[in-house]
């Protein structure tokens, strides 16, 4: 069963969104979307750079199919996690925690508004199983 | 339109499968690791519900002759109880399908091709068989289980009943056991040593049940990919299709040379006589990311290739892919992953067999 936390943002492709002490955000990709790829075997980490929202900035490799990371919001990629480069599998065992992907330094806090809640998120993926 | 599904449907989400359409079968993709279930079949023993493939019986007194005319490889080679793989060719000398073909007795064969060209191969004997004293059926109350591994043939010997036990003892490589409820291939899609057992739909579940208690790990047809992928075997639809021709992808062993009375013969002389222009190759690349279906090759000379089958090879851990090339393909060749060109190297198939690495 798929499970999402409370206290993170979503969207629609995936992605969770943490908001860090510092006003940066942490990403990963769901628990729900690690499931649904499988055994992941390569991450293509994003460019630290600025994007717009919804740019592809990155890839997730499972065994079966690979998959685009986008940036859910519009800022610069100050991090990304360097262990994903030699354990991959992190996103399988820990998506919210050492799955984590990048930071990003955000253009503007209201955009967060727009993110899907937690109670959003857990209906889009309760209607795509239906 | 509701999906089909095998007798062990039930079996498989009972074991927590993830279940997925599979050219209309609603299949196990894995029960949770696909590299699990893969390493399991490669050190250990692993089994696979492969009840979705067609089997078709085949009989009469021109089945032989049928069967010369129809397929590329040489069914005159086959004695009772043993099995030979070949390429089915349209007259173009392309690929309609590829099958495993048993021989029970004289003109009385069992045949086994893929689910998804079902429709397409049925029609094709359909065409085919007219002109012939001969006649076939399609099996769908047969379950077909695969069990693969090191380790298959022993767990296979504990739970099976004593009569088969002791013809299974005995079976060598690339024959049947042909029983009354059990007909028994040492046969698979692995690299590994096993069998594929065809039992009645009525057996099927009892006998996976059985298979389990033995710690016989269930396994999906993810980890199917990478095991076949790994020992250089082709899958229909993606290392070869109704446009490739066999001799130039990597099977002009299963195109018999000697006579030309068979569909797609004539292509075949054609093409040697005007010259083969590419080949099958294994590719491996060397520094990280994953090889996929339809990346671009090219060499240094310019001349280029298509990977058709591509994935992670959990063995090897690196990855790795089957590969269509011009014939003259150099040595320092790249491949195309999106906006990346990144070195890899040639290699023979295949990549791991009998779970030794070759590269």
């Amino acid at each position: 069963m798929s499970y999402v936390l409370d206290n993170l943002k979503y969207t629609e492709s995936h992605e969770w969104i943490e908001k860090l002490d510092n006003g940066n955000v942490r990403i990963g990709i769901t628990e729900h979307a690690q499931s649904a790829l499988g055994d992941i075997v390569f991450v293509e980490l994003p460019e630290e750079d600025s994007y717009a929202t919804g740019d592809e900035c990155g890839v997730v490799e499972s065994v079966k199919t690979a998959s685009d990371i986008y940036t859910p919001i519009a800022g610069t990629i100050v991090a990304v996690n360097d262990a994903l480069e030699d354990a991959p599998e992190l996103i399988n065992e820990s998506p919210y925690d050492d799955g984590w992907i990048f930071e990003m330094e955000v253009d503007n806090a209201d955009d967060l508004d727009d993110l899907l809640t937690a109670e959003e998120y857990r209906n889009s993926i309760t209607e795509d199983e239906d | 339109m509701s999906m089909n599904k095998t007798c062990l449907h039930q079996a498989h989400i009972d074991a927590g499968a993830k279940m997925v359409d599979f050219g209309g079968w609603d299949m196990p993709i894995n029960y949770g690791s696909q590299i699990e279930e893969h390493h399991a079949v490669r050190k250990d023993k692993g089994m696979f519900d492969v009840s979705h493939m067609t089997v078709i019986d085949l009989s009469g007194n021109e089945s032989e002759k049928f069967l010369l005319k129809l397929l590329a490889n040489d069914v005159r080679k086959l004695i009772d109880g043993k099995a030979l793989y070949s390429t089915m060719l349209n007259n173009n000398g392309g690929i309609i399908d590829d099958l495993i073909v048993y021989k029970r007795s004289t003109n009385n064969y069992r045949i086994v091709v893929n689910a998804a060209t079902r429709e397409k191969d049925l029609a094709w004997f359909d065409q085919q068989i007219t002109d012939f004293d001969a006649e076939f059926t399609e099996m769908p109350q047969l379950a077909m289980i695969a069990v693969q591994g090191p380790k298959a043939i022993a767990a296979c010997l504990e739970v099976l009943p004593e009569d088969i036990s002791q013809q299974l003892s005995e079976l060598k490589k690339f024959c049947a056991i042909d029983a009354e409820d059990y007909f028994i291939g040492r046969t698979g899609y692995t690299g590994e040593d096993g069998v594929e057992i065809l039992i009645s739909e009525d057996n099927a579940t009892n006998l996976w049940n059985k298979l389990l208690k033995a710690e016989v790990k269930p396994c999906g047809l993810g980890a199917r990919d990478t095991l076949r992928l790994e020992a250089g075997m082709h899958l229909y639809g993606q290392d070869m299709n109704d446009d490739i021709s066999p001799l130039e992808c990597g099977l002009a062993w299963t195109v018999r040379k000697e006579d030309v009375d068979f569909n797609g013969a004539e292509a075949m002389n054609q093409l040697r006589q005007n010259g083969i222009t590419k080949k099958m190759t294994g590719v491996v690349l060397t520094t990280r990311g994953i090889l996929r279906h339809d990346q671009q090759l090219v060499d240094e000379n310019g001349l280029t290739g298509i990977i058709t089958s591509g994935s992670f090879s959990p063995s090897t851990e690196v990855a790795i892919a089957m590969a269509i090339v011009d014939k003259n393909f150099g040595s320092e060749v790249k491949v195309q992953i999106r906006k990346k060109e990144l070195p890899v190297k040639l290699v023979k198939l295949p990549f791991v067999r009998n779970g030794v690495s070759n590269i």
